[in-house]
């Protein structure tokens, strides 16, 4: 058995996935280059308004109810997509019959997910959930499924045997549909003009012999129709008794998830831009899970209005949102934007484990802009994610305690907001003698528990005693008697000056002489008397510069 | 017989009705046994009070569950955890006292011994001091510790940064260990935490796995601490111009590159508990904590 989703309407269908609100108002959409737009496709409020396709778009505007949308190839190539992962979500043998049909083999299927009306009726719940109205019919044969799905909405199954019966009520524009699409999918799009010509003149034909639907057209004698009609009369005969037989071509839809948006007018702030990020986002994980994957890594593209001057208006756009002022100083977004001159603004959000849920992702992204704001108007969304595997995680009673990563991500990332990204991390020592040989890196506990753990120094020894240090360290006056470390003045930290009471050192360290960067040092370890009472310092003398710094406190 | 009880507030002269657990409330009870001492029936009171939804929830005070008591894990340092019982979880303790006292090596161990526990840990570092050399030697295993560096700014700035990425880290949970540095700052600085912010940390961190940890000059939380260690200041023999209680190797006639800091001695004082092993009086440890160098 075979089973076909077609989505009627589908440029409609592909603006309403990207836009749900329309749906309840009448709807146009238009191409060709201006002034010759004309109107496309329409929707049935549109058709009940008067609006046809073939209208000019300027006649289209004279209706005031009417929303005119251009003709986007982009959400159509999605909106196909998305009907490829429904599909895929049910079985491996898909075939790309067309834009707006994908046919599945269910062979198999039913032990998996129930009779066949439960598989149609799942597949069109699954389609509905992604955002695409579509018909669901069930067949023999891959052919006869095609054509109930464009004659009969919603869903439709049809018993082996009973395709004539079944499909005898549909008219016969139906089929020249499904020959269109299926010449499409064959690459003959050269020839599609062509076909459609062929098609008209046999639909005439069939309509001057009375020929209203497909029973009739089953009736007719075989040898009497391949004299008139040829070949193709046949062929039509055959689909329209649900005979006609032919191998599925299976393809693999490609793994790639991608969502965008291309905006009439440019958004300037980013709490609508949340808004639609947020639709973005619940379709491209809604996509996922039907794939049964989860994203690592979704990469946000924002077109900006690409303008050639400094526009007055400019100094009030990018002022993103309050909270953006809030962490750190105002930007100039003019000179931000200008100095730049880019079209493309690129952020790219890397998880530390597979991923799937919207609501985080578009804190992140908030987040992430708050803190990186485009500092221009912007045209067009594109957002990406990069599929992974989910992760497969068993908990443990005796377990020590671990953050969830979904709640520790969205914790980093506004931590980050707080302090600065590069403020938040663990830890890496360097292989150098440097002061502060280290580097910040990505806090990953997930990653910390599949490292076998090591025999760490300290462990069952006693405590170690350990230095705070003062970033940047201070700079002092020392005093010297007879070669002698005598006494210490700072006037940055009034702790960290008194006389010297004790002393050991000096200890010489020096290190990458053969790079610009070289040091070379001599430490002492002191205690100073002040006010407070007695500490002990790091004194050391920068050989290379001749200042004194105190580096730290042993504490 | 109606299980309802009437009893008496003093404060306001009338009376307060509580239900037994599993009794019925219908039918209503009768004036005779609404009456009490001779006082004339409360009915309508009565029959308001047993309508009142805002009470079905009330837990009457001699009902109330007793505390568990909080598990303790250890500090990292086995003459710390002779003194105080460990460290407890869910619950804030406070280790206070003055520069090269001790606080970050006893900061530092408890991060190690959580880190070798498995457990996650998290430093909120207000003055931005921790030297990632001292915390590999103590053990840590750094992986296992989140390093949040405040203190780019002014301490106002960097104490504002403090308390909220330690409400962001509390609600998030799943730390083993939550330690606060506020070694640095200074006092005047530190006492403009109000306490009701303390009290939030506490109520957070309650029932939680996580031990609540702060490194300060002086103790701030107030009695929201469960546990307060204050830590001793170095004193000077002056006769002898050496550092008494700390194991240097301080010998005059040696030279300064012949001497060498081997480790600090650490006086702590337990001052204030409110587990189960409260202590009769203040109770002082002394150890010895040695430089990484001195093996």
């Amino acid at each position: 058995m075979f089973a076909c989703i077609f989505v009627p309407n589908f440029p409609v269908a592909a603006v309403f996935r990207a836009e749900p609100e329309l749906r309840a108002r009448a709807v146009a959409i238009f191409e060709g280059k201006p002034p010759m737009e004309k109107v496309f496709a329409v929707n049935e409020s549109a058709i009940r308004v008067g609006i046809t396709p073939g209208m000019t778009k300027a006649q289209a505007e004279l209706c005031s109810e009417l929303t005119l949308r251009p003709r986007s190839l982009l959400q159509e190539s999605v909106a196909h997509a998305v009907l490829l992962d429904c599909a895929q979500s049910f079985s491996p043998c898909v075939e790309d019959a067309a834009a707006d049909t994908v046919i599945l083999d269910l062979a198999g299927m039913e032990s998996l997910f129930g009779s066949l009306l439960e598989i149609a009726h799942n597949l069109f719940r699954c389609a509905a959930n992604l955002g695409l109205d579509g018909n669901v019919a069930v067949a023999s044969n891959p052919d006869a499924a095609v054509v109930a799905a464009r004659g009969f909405s919603g869903v439709t199954v049809i018993p082996s045997g009973q395709e004539a019966d079944s499909l005898g009520s549909l008219p016969v524009e139906v089929l020249s549909a499904g020959w269109i699409a299926e010449k499409e999918r064959e690459g003959k799009k050269k020839e599609k003009e062509e076909d459609q010509q062929e098609s008209v003149r046999l639909l005439a034909v069939l309509e001057r012999w009375g020929i209203r639907d497909l029973r009739a057209l089953a009736a007719l004698p075989k040898v009497a129709l391949s004299e008139r009609l040829g070949q193709e009369g046949l062929r039509l005969q055959q689909l329209a008794r649900g005979e006609a037989s032919r191998t599925l071509v299976p393809v693999e839809a490609p793994a790639v998830f991608e969502e965008a948006i291309e905006l009439e007018y440019p958004i300037l702030l980013l709490e609508p831009l949340a808004f639609l990020l947020n639709r973005l986002l619940e379709q491209i994980c809604a996509r996922l899970a039907a794939r049964a994957l989860n994203t690592q890594e979704l990469r946000l593209t924002l077109a900006l209005q690409n303008l050639t001057g400094v526009d007055p208006q400019l100094e009030s756009f990018g002022i993103p949102s309050e909270s953006d002022a809030s962490h750190g100083a105002p930007r100039s977004p003019a000179r931000h934007f200008i100095s730049g001159r880019q079209s493309k603004f690129c952020r790219t959000l890397r998880l530390p484990l597979p991923m799937l849920d919207p609501k985080l992702f578009l804190k992140l992204l908030q987040l992430d802009l708050n803190a990186h704001p485009p500092g221009a108007p912007i045209r067009k969304i594109h957002l990406a994610a990069e599929p992974a595997r989910p992760r497969s995680a068993q908990g443990g009673l005796f377990l020590p305690p671990s953050p969830e990563p979904e709640k520790l991500e969205l914790t980093l990332a506004r931590i980050a907001g707080l302090v600065g990204e590069p403020r938040v991390g663990s830890l890496e020592l360097l292989d150098t003698h440097r002061a502060e040989g280290f580097r910040m890196r990505r806090f990953m506990p997930e990653a910390a528990q599949k490292t076998k753990r090591q025999e760490v120094a300290g462990e069952g020894k006693s405590a170690v005693a350990a230095l705070r240090r003062f970033r940047p360290p201070l700079r002092v006056t020392v005093t010297l008697e007879n070669g002698e470390l005598a006494n210490v003045v700072c006037s940055k930290k009034k702790e960290a000056q008194g006389s010297v009471l004790w002393k050991a050192g000096p200890w010489r360290s020096s290190g990458d002489w053969w790079q610009r960067e070289a040091w070379a040092r001599d430490e002492w370890d002191i205690a100073l008397q002040n006010a407070e009472g007695i500490a002990l310092y790091r004194l050391v003398h920068d050989l290379l510069g001749g200042s004194w710094i105190v580096e730290g406190t042993y504490d | 017989m109606s299980s309802a009880v009437v009893s008496t507030s003093a404060a306001q002269g009338r009376p307060f009705v509580f239900i037994e657990e599993g009794a019925e409330v219908c039918p209503k009870p009768s004036e005779a046994e609404l009456c009490t001492e001779g006082r004339p029936p409360q009915r309508a009171f009565s029959t308001s009070t047993f309508t009142d939804a805002r009470l079905a929830g009330v837990t009457s005070a001699s009902r109330l569950a007793v505390r568990p008591a909080a598990e303790m894990v250890s500090s990292g340092i086995a003459a710390m955890d002779a003194l105080t019982g460990g460290l407890p979880r869910g619950c804030l303790t406070e280790i206070c006292g003055p520069a090269s006292s001790g606080r970050t090596t006893l900061l530092l161990a408890a991060l190690a011994a959580a880190t070798r526990r498995g457990e996650c840990c998290v430093l909120v570092d207000a003055s931005d001091v921790l030297d990632p050399q001292s915390a590999a030697a103590a053990g840590i295993e750094l992986d296992r510790l989140l390093w949040v560096r405040c203190g780019e700014n002014s301490p106002e700035k960097s104490l504002e940064q403090l308390l909220r990425a330690t409400d962001l880290l509390l609600e998030s949970g799943g730390f083993g260990l939550i330690a606060l540095d506020l070694g640095d700052l200074p006092p005047q600085a530190a006492r403009r935490i109000p306490l009701t912010t303390w009290f939030r940390f506490r109520r957070a961190v309650e029932h939680t796995p996580s031990v609540l940890l702060a490194v300060e000059r002086q103790s701030i939380a107030g009695s929201c601490s469960s546990l307060l260690i204050k830590l001793g200041l170095i004193k000077l023999t002056s006769s002898e111009n050496r550092i008494s209680g700390q194991s240097m190797d301080s010998q005059p006639l040696l030279p300064t590159h012949a001497q060498l800091l081997t480790g600090l001695k650490i006086t702590a004082e337990l001052v204030r508990s409110r587990l189960d092993r409260k202590p009769a009086r203040s109770t002082e440890i002394t150890f010895v904590s040695k430089t990484a160098w001195a093996g």
